[in-house]
């Protein structure tokens, strides 16, 4: 009988951890295959835009032309490199506003938690398409900010803030903000607070005990937000396009346009596969460290 | 301000109180402790013990009252100031550091020099047994290994005091037994002045050379395990400490430290010996430790002791001992336990056995209303 159960449980244990593989396979494995054949191609005026991976005589036809084109163009090196930087200071800036967030509200009474943590939450009842719309209004020459700033005598000119890299990166926090908070709260909540009392029994100041103990326990929380906001704002397009100027040119809007205006289908995708091989490489080093560091303690 | 005065203890506590809004948590309390002490605060949860403790550690800043440690006031000192060290009931060891950080953490946050962290150390690694486990991390120890690690954390500090929350209670009970011991192993060869906080009367008894039973924020009865035992000072510290059978009765003849007491719930008078008699005519409570009963088949003929007739209702065997529940004729439970001296697998008394239970005069504890 319990075998027969134990049997059963089995199959609906595979089952269980099939789901997400196949998840996996189907909605990011198998269009990630596609890309990367894309980015193989060349651009032909057709339907699809792009020749087919083998001939009509059944030769293999690929060629890393597009990464070639990518490397010789300097004005994708430079995109890549400012959207990477500006994705790690949205980061950094997050890390900042967002742990001392984090860490108050894990140590709320549970009653004001709970109403805290709704907080957070709240704004993605709203589309993101439309609070970044309402940064505009805020943003604008004469929008609420400036308005508020000229009426108030601090200025007497509005101060340009739309179309800047300050708007970008007001956007970038703004938005993913609440992925550096959760992580960070889901940590920092776990910890027990006896660890500090115990630091500052055992003679640290509470802002040493607080860099010898908090800290490093929240790294997880640090990583983990770090990562949920440096990948979405590296390939960000919707805050750059809106908040943004003319001269501030992310990968995103690149990927976008050659996709969209030129119509550059395997060229777009290699921009795609190369920002993701950018953004994957800082993930499998963070994980090689994290494994030798559990290696270490084992 | 005066220096030391003769009179004063190690540790002294004065009129200390702790609000929490409308709460009391701890309510002007007078406490004195002597240097190497180990002292235990024994009471049920919420009764302000561990919040006292905090307030000793400097975790919680009292309400009003003062505290002085060897002459010093240390009221108004940090916890990271204070020569006073706590072991936590979670043990709060840290679990990204190893054992050997562990323990070296607090004397390098008091900048000792390197050579003297190590041995200092060492020793503490030896006093503790855990050599062997110095680059180990809290997460491959077991309880009772990472609770040697709170310990020796706090004593390598040489505190003048350690502060230990609930020492034990993390620990299964053959651990438990065996910890006991070795903490007052450790206490007896360094010295150090404990303060015990604990719930459990069994580890209060064992440990301490003296008791404080507290409840509801105020102390019911300090003194020797022994004086908390067979002289408690009233009913809740009676009550508290092991189990007690009560009689409520009436004083009728009081005189040559041996009074009578007419007690209706067992419709029998008793006798029980007392320093300082109550008047005659007074309501008072005569309490009765089961081991301190004699249960036995056969009337007893002396005529000083107190005894009642009852039936077995019911009976427990522990090995050791046999622990009787008898009810008497006006239908009162009196607990007796008895050691089982005997070898032998048949019983010595059965359910619903008529027997007689008696006790000498000294045996029974004359509590005042």
């Amino acid at each position: 009988m319990s075998a027969v159960t134990s049997r059963r449980g089995d199959i609906w244990q595979r089952f269980a951890v099939a789901i997400p593989y196949l998840w996996l396979l189907v909605f990011f494995l198998a269009p990630f295959a596609i890309i990367l054949k894309i980015s193989v191609a060349d651009p032909v005026m057709a339907q699809p835009p792009f020749t087919p991976a083998f001939d009509d005589a059944g030769g293999l036809q690929i060629s890393a032309d597009n990464y070639a084109f990518l490397l010789t163009d300097k004005l994708y090196a430079i995109t890549y490199l400012k959207s990477v930087l500006m994705a790690l200071s949205a980061t950094a800036l997050c890390l900042l506003l967002g742990f001392p967030i984090a860490y108050g509200i894990a140590r709320a009474e549970s009653a004001t938690r709970n109403i805290l943590l709704l907080l957070i939450v709240l704004p993605f009842w709203i589309s993101f398409l439309l609070r970044v719309y309402a940064w505009m209004g805020l943003l604008n020459n004469y929008g609420v900010i400036n308005n508020l700033l000229m009426w108030l005598g601090i200025t007497e000119q509005p101060i340009p803030m739309m179309y800047t890299d300050f708007a970008i990166y007001i956007g970038l926090v703004y938005s993913y903000l609440p992925f550096m908070i959760l992580p960070l709260y889901a940590t920092l909540e776990r910890m027990n607070l006896d660890l500090v009392e115990a630091a500052q029994d055992l003679g640290a100041t509470s802002s040493r005990a607080f860099w010898d103990i908090t800290w490093p326990l929240a790294r997880p929380g640090v990583i983990a937000g770090s990562l949920l906001v440096f990948i979405p704002a590296t390939g960000e397009y919707v805050i750059p396009y809106l908040l943004g100027g003319p001269e501030s040119l992310l990968i995103g809007r690149v990927l976008f346009d050659e996709f969209f205006v030129n119509r550059d289908w395997p060229l777009a995708s290699a921009v795609a596969i190369v920002l993701v091989v950018l953004v994957v490489i800082p993930i499998v080093l963070l994980q090689r460290y994290q494994a030798k560091a559990a290696e270490q303690t084992a | 301000m005066t220096g030391k005065d003769d009179d004063k203890s190690f540790i002294e506590v004065r009129e200390l109180s702790k609000h929490f809004g409308e709460f009391v948590a701890v309510d002007a309390v007078d406490l004195r402790i002597e240097r190497g002490e180990l002292f235990s605060i024994l009471g049920g949860s919420g009764c302000g013990k561990t919040t006292l403790l905090r307030m000793l550690a400097g975790f919680e800043t009292p309400t009003s009252g003062r505290i002085f440690l060897d002459g010093v006031d240390i009221t108004d000192q940090p916890p990271y100031e204070r020569p006073v060290n706590m072991m936590f009931q979670s043990y709060a060891v840290f679990p990204h550091m190893t054992v050997e950080q562990n323990i070296s953490y607090g004397l390098q946050k008091e900048r000792v020099p390197q050579n003297e962290i190590a041995s200092r150390v060492g020793e503490m690694l030896a006093l503790v047994k855990l050599e062997d486990y110095a680059s180990r991390k809290p997460d491959q120890l077991s309880g009772g290994q990472r609770q040697r690690v709170a310990l020796a954390r706090a004593l390598v500090k040489k505190p003048k005091v350690l502060l230990l929350d609930e020492p034990l209670a993390a620990l299964d009970r053959k651990l438990r037994e065996h910890t006991q011991f070795e903490l007052m192993n450790i206490q007896d060869e360094l010295g150090i002045t404990f303060v015990v906080v604990t719930h459990d009367q069994e580890e209060a008894m064992i440990l301490s050379n003296r008791i404080a039973v507290m409840e509801q924020g105020r102390f019911e009865q300090i003194g020797t395990p022994k004086e908390i035992y067979e002289f408690p000072c009233n009913r809740f510290v009676a009550d508290f400490i092991g189990t007690i059978n009560t009689f409520e009765g009436v004083v009728q003849t009081s005189g040559e430290g041996t009074i009578t007491v007419a007690s209706d719930e067992c419709g029998h008078s008793l006798r029980a010996y007392c320093d300082t008699p109550p008047r005659n005519g007074s309501d008072i409570c005569l309490a009765v430790r089961p081991e301190k009963i004699y249960i036995s088949q056969t009337e007893p003929d002396n005529d000083d002791d107190s005894c009642l007739r009852g039936v077995i209702e019911d009976f427990g065997y522990f090995g050791n001992l046999s622990l009787y529940r008898i009810r008497l004729q006006t239908g009162k439970i009196v607990q007796v336990s008895a050691q089982n001296r005997r070898r032998s697998t048949e019983r010595f008394l059965e359910w619903d056995d008529q027997v007689f239970i008696s006790w000498r005069p000294r045996s029974a504890v004359v509590l005042e209303n």
